[in-house]
């Protein structure tokens, strides 16, 4: 008996989950973290691909699955840019001190905006005609340092200032395993 | 009833006690961990953090404050009293100005390495962003009053083994805070010296010997080599 030949069906083509990252009021030292997953950074490639995200330069978040907020909230467009991400990211994800309670720039929280303004662009010393910059096309800053769980909802939290390669790795791979992640001693840090 | 052969369980642990000890007392002779933060064994107890609450024959009480008694049931590390426990302390570090990163004391701090221990990933509340003083007075101590969490271990120390003191507690609720026994409410207008005991009980970054605080670099100290319930009383590595 003749048997049809065949040809072995794609059955293992997943589509690859669409990752955004962004920084808000952060330093871009997470981000630094992130690639210091080194070569595992392949590995991930074959299993996500990058919306929004300074690794790809583009500017807005379309319909992710896992968006990566660093830093926390200090002025109007870190929380359009937040609400952008979670109006678009099934699971949002605070990376670092910053997103996850103000971190160093919730220090200027017990100061009034006005005295902080007025000590970076007049009092400092060496500064001469100083004026605060009031360009319309500046955002406006709030008045204290929020987390982003202040703003939006959160789903996971990766603490640390910032955390290590392998807690960002351990969090994406249970995520992509689809366990519920868990960073053990070692790996769960506050600094 | 042998008073010598005096036992209860722990989380299923047969673990022996003597007369007049608490449940906390006894599990840390056995080598067992609860979260504390308030309580250190060479003091009277203050049960004010409650991170020590455990379930004593089916009734929520403070283990470094309830007597231990023969054949009580105790639980302890279960789901339910750890996801309250990290529930105190998410509200311990909305609470003050608790930034690690910045923070002498990370890392030796008993405060994060409960948390660690309990998983907090987040302080899950908003944060208060209290405005409290940092004094510099003293030569050879700082006080940063935006880490205390109200344990009075240096109230005690002072005044339970200096015979100083130098520290008590001050105002109700909120508004609660530590002060210091001097005219101008300023360390260094104190007899607080650095060999006082006072000066070594802080378990969170409050009370900082000055001039050594990074002298063990982040990712060294004692809660980065092993996590805090690895050792029922913790021993914080000398600055």
């Amino acid at each position: 008996m003749n048997v049809p030949e065949m040809t072995e069906p794609e059955i293992n083509v997943k589509p690859k989950l669409r990752v955004a990252t962004t920084s808000l009021a952060g330093c871009f030292g997470c981000h630094m973290s992130f690639l210091d997953i080194d070569e595992r950074l392949f590995d991930l490639l074959e299993l996500v691909e990058f919306d929004r995200s300074p690794l790809t330069d583009i500017k807005h978040c379309g319909p992710c699955d896992i968006g990566i907020i660093e830093g926390g909230v200090c002025n109007a467009e870190n929380v359009h840019v937040l609400r952008e991400f979670r109006a678009n990211c099934k699971i949002l994800i605070a990376i670092g001190a910053c997103a996850i309670n103000g971190g160093l720039p919730a220090q200027r929280n017990h100061l009034p905006l006005s005295i902080v303004l007025e000590e970076v662009y007049h009092a400092q010393h060496g500064l001469v005609d100083g004026f605060i910059p009031n360009d319309p096309e500046l955002p406006l800053p709030l008045d204290k340092v929020h987390p982003i769980h202040e703003v939006v909802q959160v789903d996971y939290f990766i603490p640390g200032c910032p955390p290590s390669g392998d807690a960002i790795w351990k969090v994406l791979t249970d995520l992509l395993a689809g366990r519920e992640p868990e960073l053990g001693h070692g790996l769960i840090h506050y600094d | 009833m042998n008073p010598d052969k005096q036992t209860f369980t722990l989380d299923g642990k047969t673990i022996p006690f003597c007369n007049g000890q608490t449940i906390i007392q006894a599990a840390m002779d056995a080598g067992e961990y609860i979260p504390h933060l308030c309580f250190n064994p060479e003091f009277k107890p203050h049960g004010s953090c409650k991170l020590c609450t455990v379930k004593a024959d089916g009734r929520t009480t403070a283990s470094c404050t309830q007597f231990a008694q023969d054949g009580m049931v105790v639980e302890s590390n279960t789901k339910e009293i750890n996801d309250e426990r990290r529930v105190l302390l998410q509200m311990l570090f909305v609470e003050g100005n608790h930034f690690c990163p910045s923070c002498e004391k990370s890392g030796n701090c008993q405060l994060q390495a409960t948390a660690y221990e309990l998983n907090m990933m987040s302080p899950h509340f908003d944060q208060f962003f209290p405005d409290r003083p940092l004094d510099a007075s003293h030569p050879e101590y700082f006080l940063d009053l935006n880490r205390c969490i109200l344990c009075s271990l240096c109230v005690r120390a002072s005044r339970d083994v200096d015979g100083k003191n130098v520290f008590a507690l001050s105002g109700r609720g909120i508004k609660s805070h530590v002060i210091v026994n001097a005219q101008s409410g300023q360390l260094g207008d104190t007899d607080f010296a650095g060999d006082d005991k006072a000066a070594q009980v802080c378990p969170v970054g409050v009370i900082l010997k000055k001039r050594v605080g990074f002298s063990v670099p982040i990712g060294k100290r004692s809660f980065d080599e092993q996590p805090i319930s690895a050792t029922p009383h913790p021993v914080v590595k000398e600055a």
